[in-house]
């Protein structure tokens, strides 16, 4: 009885989870094989073909917003992918600068004092979180924009820009060659006022006596490339939006299918936005305020060295991660038929091709770098911000 | 100087002085009102914007939505404007004509009662579920994750041994395919996400490796691509023969991707209990799993419900991406009606597009208020440390 040996439990459990994991191994990769084999076997017989040859085959269909050179009858599917990309990449660059700048405007009139405002701004989130953003998205586009007076009732916007349910035309610039010198003299006003912040910091620290910048950073940042424009005389134009007899010629066309899903982007993601900027405001401990008035700070100069460093540490991790929601829910697009790259690659493409494992293994990596490179950079960002504690 | 000296050297109030009147400026509906609408000159500025944006949008939404709105008729014609009716609002006529298939879909007439029993067999389980002192919760979970899924198969698809004539899920649609699109990702979601999430804590590389793979790589893409990779992918990869109907498809796809989001939410949950609690269970000598199930999962879930409710609340409101691979929920009914020739106007668009919202909202709301109120009930809990 004594002299069986039984296995410490210890290494009873460490044996048996090498035996939990050689299972789990061997089943994902039966499951994968099986898949694999398959997905060989339906391909074959539904004559469909495999490998990523057709990358460099023509595209043969049209596309409705292209910012790079794109044609039917010449562009391969490859560059329909980028056309796809960038697409994709301007309407979630735009909306995340919109949604932003209303979050956070409604996010403060969350916080505001006036009840009224507070009140607004609670029944602005509440409507639209509660709301599915497909639903928000198919009103803006059907039930707004494509309502929208037809071609000949056209409305005139103030500045020349007109507006009717096949878009909206604004005057669309005109660089004359000077226009560079202007953006060089841009470029030197922003460094100047950079080198004139450090020079007014450092100065601070030495002697105390802070040294308001303020006039001559607005004047390097706009007075030197106004005036430079001034010289170069007024290197800029605007052609105007003309009213033809069938279609709006010249201007900048924007697509209705473009304004809808920008709109309905950037208002969804302004009512998470401002739940995000609240709780980060919310958290900063009343003291830090009390303990900066009791310093002699004024009330400004506290909510921007005392209340928003703070807040902004809890506020980024999440911001990030409504940005990030903005650019994969920028999929929706398929919806309404705005040319992102869900709606160009998994939708045309994939129906030309019918290479399914292909044309959705390549949507879905894109969206994954996207989401992979944000989480790297955040995790960076949260190691340089975070709090040395002794 | 000397004064003082002749002054009483104690002084003890024997009664209480008489109490003061509030200052009238902070009392009273007058006090409230200046000190939350016209504090200071910006205030009254901002009170007086608000108050116009109310003025330019309230009333005339209750003259679109209720006081022109048009109750009933046959079709558009109806909904136009005419003589008597101008300017006409909301086109409810459109609504109550279309509402059974709103509810339903395609689903055959003579058949609608086995929807209604499924929908009064899942507001009991949901009742039971999230009515936190109910009796016996346990045999209420076990209803909800294991007998009703069976019961709404049963129901739903039919059985055609006990007479229940069976029905193709290409007729199901409406409100009745946003429900089960929905109670399916929940009833599998929240299993899954369970497991993953201990996965993801778990001491063994090969668990931890894949389930932060499979978290990441979900929670990396759009919901649309999944549900074309579900769609498209998914009959590729298994036998011809086997190949799964449309709806069971995007169940799937829904039902991966939820359970990556309710995973992130569970593993907040078993972070936020002590570490106290584990060297509890291991020092009275439980198992892993007799350890999670009946120590750190009970506190682990009732901390992170209103997470869980609210990851639900976004189900809710995903389920509406089905209609990209052709699945009759409820929106897709909706924009399948305003486009029928008989009523399409874009009155009729703006009032199918106002019920959607009004019935998405009230879910939403209710559910979030829940959220908020089992919140509130933790913090006072465990303020009192009684948790």
């Amino acid at each position: 009885m004594a002299d069986t040996v039984r296995p410490s439990p210890r290494r009873a459990r460490r044996s048996g989870s090498i035996a939990l994991q050689a299972a789990l191994i061997a089943v994902a990769g039966g499951l994968c094989y099986g898949a694999i084999h398959n997905a060989a076997q339906n391909l074959a017989h539904a004559n469909i073909a495999t490998g990523f040859g057709f990358w460099n085959n023509t595209a043969g269909f049209d596309i409705s917003q292209t910012l790079i050179d794109y044609s039917a009858s010449t562009s391969t599917f490859g560059r329909a992918f980028w056309v796809g990309l960038l697409n994709t990449l301007v309407v979630a660059g735009i909306g995340i600068v919109l949604a932003t700048v209303l979050g956070f405007v409604i996010g403060i009139a969350r916080l505001s004092r006036n009840w009224l405002v507070a009140r607004l701004a609670g029944g602005y989130v509440e409507l639209i979180r509660n709301v599915p953003l497909l639903l928000q998205l198919l009103f803006w586009y059907n039930a707004v924009l494509k309502s929208l007076p037809e071609l000949h009732g056209s409305i005139a916007l103030p500045g020349g820009g007109l507006l009717n349910n096949r878009g909206l035309f604004l005057p669309r610039p005109e660089f004359a060659p000077g226009f560079g010198t202007v953006l060089i003299a841009l470029l030197v006003g922003v460094i100047t006022t950079i080198v004139l912040r450090v020079w007014a910091r450092r100065r601070q620290e030495r002697t105390g006596t802070p040294v308001r910048i303020l006039w001559p950073a607005l004047g390097a940042i706009f007075g030197l490339p106004l005036v430079v424009f001034v010289l170069e005389g007024f290197p800029l134009s605007f052609s105007l939006p003309d009213m033809g007899r069938f279609n709006v010629r010249g201007g900048l066309e924007i697509l209705p299918e473009f304004a809808a899903l920008l709109i309905a982007l950037a208002v969804y993601t302004a009512a998470f936005i401002a739940e995000v900027m609240r709780a980060g405001v919310l958290a900063v401990p009343t003291g830090q305020t009390e303990a900066a008035l009791a310093l002699g700070l004024r009330s400004p100069t506290t909510l921007r060295l005392v209340v928003v460093p703070q807040a902004m540490r809890v506020i980024v991790p999440p911001l990030t991660s409504q940005y990030l929601n903005l650019i994969k829910n920028s999929s929706l697009a398929v919806a309404i038929g705005y040319p992102d790259l869900v709606q160009v690659f998994a939708g045309s493409v994939l129906n030309i091709t019918g290479q399914a494992v292909e044309v959705v293994a390549i949507t879905m990596a894109v969206y994954l770098t996207i989401s992979l490179l944000t989480s790297l950079l955040m995790n960076i960002y949260g190691r340089t911000i975070a709090i040395v504690e002794r | 100087m000397a004064a003082l000296s002749d002054m009483p050297l104690l002084f003890l109030r024997q009664a209480p002085a008489a109490r003061l009147p509030p200052p009238p400026a902070r009392a009273g509906v007058f006090g409230w009102l200046r000190a939350n609408l016209f504090s200071s000159p910006a205030n009254i500025a901002l009170t007086l914007l608000c108050a116009l944006l109310i003025v330019w949008a309230v009333p005339p939404l209750l003259r679109f939505l209720l006081i022109d709105a048009v109750w009933s008729g046959a079709d558009r014609d109806a909904c136009l404007a005419s003589p008597a009716n101008p300017d006409p609002g909301a086109c409810w006529a459109f609504i109550r004509v279309w509402f059974s298939y709103f509810v339903y879909g395609f689903y055959p007439i003579g058949q609608r009662w086995r929807v209604d029993l499924f929908f009064l067999s899942l507001a009991f389980g949901i009742g039971w579920l999230l009515w936190l002192s109910a009796p016996r919760r346990d045999i209420g979970a076990a209803y909800f994750f294991i007998v009703l899924p069976i019961l709404s198969l049963i129901l739903l698809h039919g059985f055609p041994l006990i007479g229940l004539v069976s029905v193709p899920t290409t007729l199901w649609g409406g409100i009745l395919v946003t429900i089960v699109v929905a109670t399916i990702g929940m009833v599998f979601s929240l299993p899954l996400g369970i497991l993953l999430a201990l996965g993801r804590r778990s001491q063994i590389p090969v668990v931890k490796v894949f389930s932060v793979t499979f978290i990441e790589f979900v929670r990396g893409v759009p919901l649309i691509t999944v549900l074309f990779m579900a769609s498209v992918m998914l009959p590729l990869f298994v036998p011809e023969r086997f190949a799964p109907d449309k709806l069971v498809r995007a169940l799937i796809g829904v039902a991966l991707f939820a359970s990556a989001y309710m995973a992130e939410v569970v593993r907040g949950g078993l972070a936020a209990i002590p570490r106290g609690q584990y060297e509890a269970a291991n020092a009275l000598g439980l198992t892993y799993w007799r350890k999670m199930a009946l120590v750190i999962l009970p506190q682990a879930l009732r901390v992170t419900l209103p997470n869980i409710v609210n990851t639900f609340i976004g189900l809710f409101k995903d389920t509406t991406l089905v209609f990209v691979v052709g699945i009759f929920d409820f929106l897709r009914t909706i924009e399948a009606a305003r486009g029928d020739p008989k009523w399409a106007s874009p009155i009729t668009s703006m009032t199918g597009y106002a019920f959607a919202a009004l019935v998405y909202l009230m879910c939403c709301y209710a559910m979030s208020r829940y959220a908020r109120r089992v919140e509130a009930r933790l913090a006072r809990r465990s303020a009192h440390k009684e948790l």
